[in-house]
């Protein structure tokens, strides 16, 4: 056979396998991302979320009126039911004290993102450290790590049992009526979630082969755990952080609802304004409604961006 | 008249805004009344993804089956989903590879084999049990009237494969397909298992299409071997002759990458280099191409088609067969 | 099987203990101490000091833990200030409300939830199966009391189908047997003080069960989705079974394991649910009490029903383990 035959045959078969799809080595964080973009659930939560974000970062810049100036208090007698609804100069209409709603409703989302965002990194900061001690003490302490493992888990098992709302009723009452307590409350009430979804991932990583691997290969147990275990069970804890600010932004608008929420009526939140408006419920709804809907949307671009994260992450689903 | 006639199967998933993939690229074959023929291949190859759709088991969605398949005469692909329904169980029924997984874990065995005789022989109560028992003691289950009432968990592996036999034999089926049936278990318990279905494929005259990378498995049950490759047959000969004279460069490689107790010591094994994934639509030439020593610009022109180029029944789709003898194996008793 | 409820009830014991210790010192860190919590904030110091030493708040704090704990071992959770009267009378009292609502409500979600999730999973992709998958999103998303408000507005007060508060009208004259107001009716034979007790719970309890319902629609779908594709569901398939044994045989029986214990974990926090509900519609069960309690800062009755809350707690998670060793054979070997 001649060479240039032989070159040829070559060149022919490389075309041909070259026509084929690869496989790629994508990691699974490259993959997720990709299977993410896909999604439809993703993309509406991630628009919902930027907007939201726009209008917390800008919004109070763009008041039309002062949030807390009780212009139109003339207009407004609650004690007749008579109230002011949308109109020319107040978008929104007014609410109970003759404030414009819509002023508010844009002051309000920056105060709800923090709210949301502090309490689900208390959250997230102490579920971590705990949840990450009894993960490294289970899976490479040993017969004494096992057993710090438990009691650590009895205790977290006890936050569980114990109602958010009066967790954070709890909270509220040794530290007095405020913005921080609304934080601390909402973010101790994350802390076993957190807690134990690390710490499960962490087991389940921790009977891999990779770590049986590197344990025999004399890798510290320390590194093994900071390097490897810990990176890989991190993925479901993203997805609850996601998800969890949506419950935070629920659970916050409860507090208020209790009457436990931020006292300052200086600060719009939208949890507060809520929970204003309930009294008012049956003269003036809507009053109740622009802050609900914030909220709920709000809540719903968390949910659905965790959910597709959740979707994309999981293995299962991959291929 | 051969009791299933598979002619030019395909099997396509995807479709509708995805990449379609083609599992099966048209597999033809026959299986004979009480014949044992095998379907050899790597994972990949399309063996499984052959057996379930004649069984009807692949999922509806994204799902394309071309070319025909025969039972005793009539077309499976064009079978009302009911009558199809009728068949499965009684005249056909499959074994599988996982038997933990395969098996109902919150069903006691006993239901999971009397639910297949109370729908196709119209037993009930005390008479199911009974030939349940009877079933479970015929496939070598010790103390069957115990082991009716207990959970797939509580089995060996072992008898958790026995007990999937004995629902796939409960109604003496005509055809029964094992998927790689002794793939998930103890070396030891693969030859039982193997030996009980001789046995039973023997006493009662049932056909059997042995699905399988084993060719152990191949050498020691099959009267009749079918070489698969990325979704179409290669090679196709009675298990004497293909053992001798393994005619396609896949099968040759096949056989030559088994290691040999009397070779020299020293001598390097013989792998087939690549994997299944180097390969080229069969559109263009020979899948197999970019793993074969052998392959020549011929092979790259268009599928190749069957051919005898050794003995008559003895089909290969090659193009630059191997034809000398000088590496050919033992046959196996 | 009893070796399992006695290794659980002993399991409950640490939890309770634990639990005590920090009730106790968070009592402790209470402003102004429970002398103030008992005489207001204005209280004297003159007045701050008998207080504690007639509490005996004066002695070591290891003691004043043991009266502590020694008192709610004998269901004396203390006193309300609100009220005047024992905490363990109160809840007696109003248990039966909320129970009440609590189980209509885990009953509206499960007898909805499961068969939804159930068929959008068999449509995946379908009308019903988006409509269920979105909606149960946008469920767990409005808050309980929004919901609650919108739907006392819309078929209280507008549309006046339901009664918008309270357990039972007044203008019925219902004997009390159990303190269960549907139960006693039928007992009676007052029918209609049933009917209107349901009338009454309906409400409350579809703003109740509207997280609980979402949770269990998406558990059940994704459930019967991954059982779907298991092996054993195909075995089925090739034994030839009618397509309805192996629904209910092989596919649900399965697919129904994990959705037990969410329901279990459900019931559990529902009562955090109750209070916010309960508080829309002056229920006048334990939630309506726990409300005005937290308004009123009354302490013993908050402490006493935190206790109260994680025993019903734990025990519903006994309730479970019990439950899924009953449906699920591998459990309940060991």
């Amino acid at each position: 056979m001649s060479v240039a035959t032989k070159t040829d045959k070559i060149q022919r078969l490389a075309e041909l396998t070259a026509t084929k799809e690869t496989s790629t080595g994508a990691s699974l964080w490259r993959e997720a991302f990709r299977r993410l973009k896909s999604s439809k659930m993703a993309i509406i939560g991630a628009v919902i979320i930027a907007v939201f974000v726009v209008i917390a970062v800008v919004g109070p810049y763009l008041t039309p009126y002062a949030p807390t100036a009780q212009t139109w208090r003339g207009e407004v007698f609650p004690n007749q039911g008579k109230f002011v609804g949308p109109r020319g100069e107040n978008w929104f209409g007014l609410d109970h004290l003759g404030r414009d709603m819509f002023s508010r409703m844009l002051v309000g989302a920056r105060q709800t993102l923090l709210v949301g965002v502090v309490s689900t990194l208390i959250g997230l900061v102490a579920g971590f450290l705990i949840g990450g001690l009894s993960g490294a003490a289970a899976t490479l302490g040993g017969e004494a790590g096992k057993r710090v493992d438990s009691v650590i888990m009895r205790f977290i098992d006890m936050m569980l049992a114990l109602p958010s709302l009066l967790l954070a009723v709890s909270v509220a009452a040794v530290m007095g009526q405020s913005l921080t307590t609304v934080m601390i409350a909402v973010g101790v009430v994350q802390v076993p979630v957190f807690a134990r979804l690390l710490r499960g991932s962490m087991l389940a990583q921790g009977g891999a082969d990779y770590v049986l691997a590197a344990q025999s290969l004399g890798v510290r147990k320390r590194r093994i755990v900071t390097s490897q275990i810990v990176p890989n069970s991190l993925s479901p804890v993203i997805v609850q952080a996601t998800l969890s600010l949506a419950t935070a932004i629920i659970e916050a608008a409860a507090l208020s609802y209790l009457g436990l929420g931020n006292p300052d009526p200086a600060i719009p939140e939208w949890g507060v304004m809520l929970a204003q408006a309930q009294r008012f419920f049956d003269n003036a709804p809507m009053m109740a409604v622009y802050p609900a809907v914030g909220i709920i949307i709000t809540a719903l671009g968390f949910t659905l961006l965790g959910e597709a994260m959740r979707e994309a992450l999981d293995p299962k689903l991959r291929g | 008249m051969s009791l299933l006639t598979v002619d030019e199967l395909t099997v396509t998933f995807g479709g509708r805004g995805r990449k379609e993939s083609r599992a099966v690229d048209g597999v033809s074959f026959e299986v004979d009344q009480g014949q044992v023929v095998g379907l050899v291949g790597e994972s990949g190859c399309g063996k499984s993804v052959t057996s379930l759709a004649l069984m009807g088991l692949l999922p509806a969605k994204g799902l394309t089956i071309g070319g025909r398949a025969e039972f005793d005469g009539t077309d499976l692909f064009t079978m009302s989903p009911s009558a199809r329904r009728d068949l499965r169980g009684s005249e056909m029924a499959m074994i599988f590879q996982d038997p933990l997984s395969s098996l109902n874990p919150v069903v006691p065995i006993g239901v999971q084999v009397t639910e297949i005789l109370e729908r196709h022989r119209g037993m009930k109560g005390e008479a199911a049990r009974k030939e349940a028992a009877h079933l479970l003691d015929r496939v070598g289950i010790p103390d069957p009237a115990r082991r009716l009432k207990e959970y797939p968990h509580q089995l060996s592996g072992g008898m958790r494969q026995r007990a999937l036999i004995a629902m796939a034999v409960a109604c003496a089926p005509r055809l029964l397909i094992a998927d790689e049936p002794t793939t998930a278990l103890d070396v030891t318990i693969q030859a039982q298992i193997l030996e009980l279905l001789k046995e039973l494929v023997d006493q009662e005259g049932t056909a059997l299409l042995m699905i399988t990378h084993d060719l152990g498995v191949v050498a020691g049950l099959c009267d009749q071997v079918n070489v698969l490759y990325a979704g179409k047959v290669v090679e196709s000969a009675g298990r004497r002759e293909l053992f001798a004279h393994p005619t396609h460069p896949y099968a040759h490689g096949l056989l030559g990458s088994i290691p040999r107790l009397d070779a020299p010591r020293g001598e390097p094994l013989n792998p087939i280099r690549g994997s299944i994934n180097d390969r080229i639509a069969w559109a263009d030439g020979c899948a197999f191409a970019p793993r074969c020593d052998r392959y020549e610009m011929g092979c790259l022109t268009g599928t190749p088609q069957l051919g005898e180029p050794r003995a008559a029944g003895h089909q290969v789709r090659c193009v630059n067969p191997v034809l000398d003898d000088a590496k050919a194996e033992e046959v196996p008793a | 099987m009893l070796r399992l409820v006695v290794r659980r009830l002993l399991q409950l014991i640490p939890t309770l203990l634990g639990l005590s210790v920090l009730l106790f010192l968070w009592l402790d860190r209470l402003p102004g101490g429970p002398a103030s919590a008992i005489l207001g904030e204005k209280a004297t110091e003159a007045e701050v000091a008998r207080i504690n030493r007639a509490l005996g708040l004066d002695q070591p704090v290891y003691v004043q833990y043991w009266r502590f704990l020694k008192r709610i071992v004998e269901l004396d959770l203390g006193t309300s200030t609100q009220t005047g009267q024992p905490v363990w009378d109160e809840f007696v009292l109003r248990f039966p409300a909320t129970v009440e609502l609590s189980l209509l409500a885990i009953l509206i979600a499960v007898a909805v939830g499961v068969p939804l999730g159930y068929f959008a999973a068999r449509n995946r992709g379908g009308w019903l199966d988006v409509t269920a998958v979105s909606g149960s999103l946008v469920g767990i998303c409005i808050p309980v009391f929004f919901l609650a408000l919108i739907l006392k507005g819309i078929f209280a007060v507008q549309l006046g189908i339901f009664p918008s508060y309270g357990r039972q009208d007044t203008g019925i004259n219902a004997t009390d047997v159990t303190g269960f107001a549907v139960l006693d009716g039928i007992l009676t034979g007052e029918f209609d003080a049933s009917w209107d007790a349901i009338m009454h719970l309906i409400l409350p309890a579809v703003a109740l069960a509207s997280i609980p319902l979402a949770v269990i629609v998406r558990m059940t779908r994704a459930s019967v989705l991954e059982v779907q594709d298991e092996d054993y569901v195909r075995t089925a398939e090739a034994k030839g079974l009618k397509r309805s044994v192996v629904r209910s045989r092989h596919v649900l029986r399965n697919a129904m394991l994990p959705v037990v214990t969410a329901v279990g974990l459900l019931t559990g926090s529902l009562l955090s649910g109750a209070v916010l509900t309960e508080s829309v519609f002056s229920f006048g069960g334990i939630g309506s009490f726990i409300r005005t309690a937290i308004d009123g800062r009354d302490y013993p009755v908050l402490v006493g029903f935190i206790m109260f809350i994680a025993m019903v707690y734990v025990l519903i998670n006994l309730l479970v383990d019990l439950a899924y060793s009953l449906i699920d054979p591998r459990v309940r070997v060991h």
